[in-house]
Order: structure tokens, then C-alpha cells, then sequence
């Protein structure tokens, strides 16, 4: 009786299967991570700690943010890249922990519909932002 | 994938042989994975309070009157300071990945991030919580 082992570290797919994708997604982790600790360490602040903190904060304040194409430009890259960073942070946590390929599967599909509702919704928000809305 | 960059070979050195299980290193990598979740979860419900600035005026202030709650304010400390470590960790994981002497101090580094957070979250909890507190302590 013989025993059927793999040689070690024999790929479980042929080579030619493989991506890059899991690269890019390592090194997107980090490119975006740098551009994030400057957007919302700064969003943070501003928001938190300056004057007044969080009391300060209400429609007239956002109005007022928002009639600056500049604070518009952080906010939605901030969106952006905090959704795709934090989502794929969660993919990578859905992938170590779910035991089931069904429930892998039903979980990454929950969080990227979550992912690209919030990122909708956001975007919308931005570019149609009207400080003149009615009460 | 070994992810957030979680550096197996710079554990202390036992026997001969490096240990990253249950040293310092696998902690700051579990902080990591928390406080990036918890973020995130917290973020969905941001945008989506934040989405009713196009609703009306009224509702927006009206949900971001819950931010200003005691309780609420304090949760706010705790998120700030969840993403604090959160962006201190993260940059100490690039310079692991890209710089030649990362792993060599890692652990150096972790203090560091420690440290930091540590110096910035005390006048962080101050300004943060100084309306609640003198409104709890003072009244109206």
C-alpha cells in the first residue's frame, strides 16, 4: 500500500490559475493606508478636537465645509478609499474565519453590496449637496 | 496571506528559533484587526447620518444632537482612539514591509506607537470631552 502525499509546497492550482490580485490588494493596503492617515487623522481633528469639537457640528457647518471644492475633494476620497480599505480589511477577516464556503461567500456578498450602497450613497451626497434645502 | 503584515520571524528569540505566537507582535496585529473592523462598522452608520444632510436640515441636527450625548461622547474618545492605534500600527507595518531594518525594530516601534497615542490621547480626551464635562459638572 502506497501512500498518496503531495511533494512539499506543491501548488494546489496550476500556475497558470494564480493572480496577482492578492498583491495588489496587499499593496493597495498600504498606499491607501498612507493617504488615509492624512484624511481622517485630519477629519478627526477637525471634527473632534477644534473648536468646540463635535458641538460645533451641524447643517451650517457641513454647508459651510462643503461650499470649498477642497473639502469636498477629502471628504469623497476619504469615502473612497476608506471603504475599499476597510472592506478589504474585511475580506481578508471573512476569509481567515468563516469555515463554510457558503457562509464565505454569503458574507463577502453582504459586504460588498454594503460597500458599494455606502460608497453610492456618499458620492450622491457630495455632488448634490444643496445648502439651500428647505427645513 | 498573513495579513496587516503580522511579522512572523521578529517574535523573541527562544531556543534558537523566533517566536511571533503569542508575543507582542501577534497583539498588535490582533488590535489591528479589531480596531480596523470596528472602524469600519462605525463608518457605515457615518455615512449614512451624514446622507441626511440631503434629507433636511432638521433631521441632520437632529441625529448629530446623538453625538453630543455624554455616552455617546465618550464612544467618540474610544473611536478616536481605536483609529489613532489604528494609523500608528499601520505605518509601523509599511516601515516593517519597506524599510531594511523594520523587523530589527519592530518591537522598538510598537512602543513607540504605544507612547504616541498615549501623549496625544490625553490632551485628545481633554478636548474632546471639555463641553461635556464642564456642562455635567457646571449645569446650564
Amino acid at each position: 500500500m502506497s501512500l498518496a502525499l503531495d511533494k512539499p509546497r506543491q501548488p494546489r492550482r496550476p500556475a497558470a490559475r494564480r493572480s496577482n490580485g492578492e498583491l495588489y490588494s496587499w499593496l493597495f493596503m498600504r498606499l491607501s493606508g498612507l493617504l488615509l492617515v492624512v484624511l481622517v487623522l485630519g477629519h478627526l481633528f477637525i471634527m473632534n478636537i477644534l473648536d468646540g469639537g463635535v458641538h460645533k457640528i451641524n447643517f451650517g457647518f457641513v454647508a459651510g465645509r462643503w461650499a470649498s471644492p477642497f473639502w469636498q475633494f477629502w471628504d469623497l476620497a476619504m469615502l473612497w478609499l476608506a471603504q475599499i480599505h476597510g472592506g478589504n480589511g474585511v475580506r481578508t477577516v471573512i476569509n481567515d474565519y468563516a469555515r463554510k464556503d457558503s457562509t464565505r461567500f454569503w458574507l463577502k456578498m453582504l459586504l460588498y453590496v454594503s460597500m458599494v450602497l455606502i460608497i453610492s450613497l456618499g458620492t450622491f451626497v457630495i455632488f448634490t449637496f444643496d445648502p439651500n434645502i428647505s427645513n | 496571506m498573513t495579513s496587516a503584515g503580522a511579522p512572523e520571524r521578529s517574535g523573541t528569540t527562544r531556543g534558537g528559533g523566533t517566536l511571533y505566537r503569542g508575543d507582542l507582535g501577534m497583539w498588535s496585529w490582533v488590535a489591528h484587526r479589531i480596531t480596523g473592523v470596528l472602524t469600519f462598522f462605525f463608518l457605515f452608520t457615518h455615512v449614512l447620518d451624514t446622507a441626511l444632510v440631503r434629507v433636511s436640515p432638521n433631521a441632520y441636527d437632529a441625529v448629530i444632537e446623538t453625538y453630543k450625548n455624554p455616552i455617546v461622547n465618550l464612544f467618540e474618545v474610544g473611536l478616536v482612539g481605536a483609529v489613532l492605534y489604528h494609523a500608528l500600527n499601520g505605518i509601523r507595518v509599511m516601515l516593517v514591509d519597506f524599510w531594511e531594518k523594520g523587523a530589527k525594530y519592530q518591537r522598538v516601534m510598537l512602543w513607540t506607537v504605544l507612547a504616541v497615542w498615549v501623549v496625544v490621547m490625553i490632551p485628545g480626551f481633554y478636548f474632546m470631552m471639555e463641553r461635556t464635562i464642564s456642562d455635567l459638572v457646571g449645569g446650564h
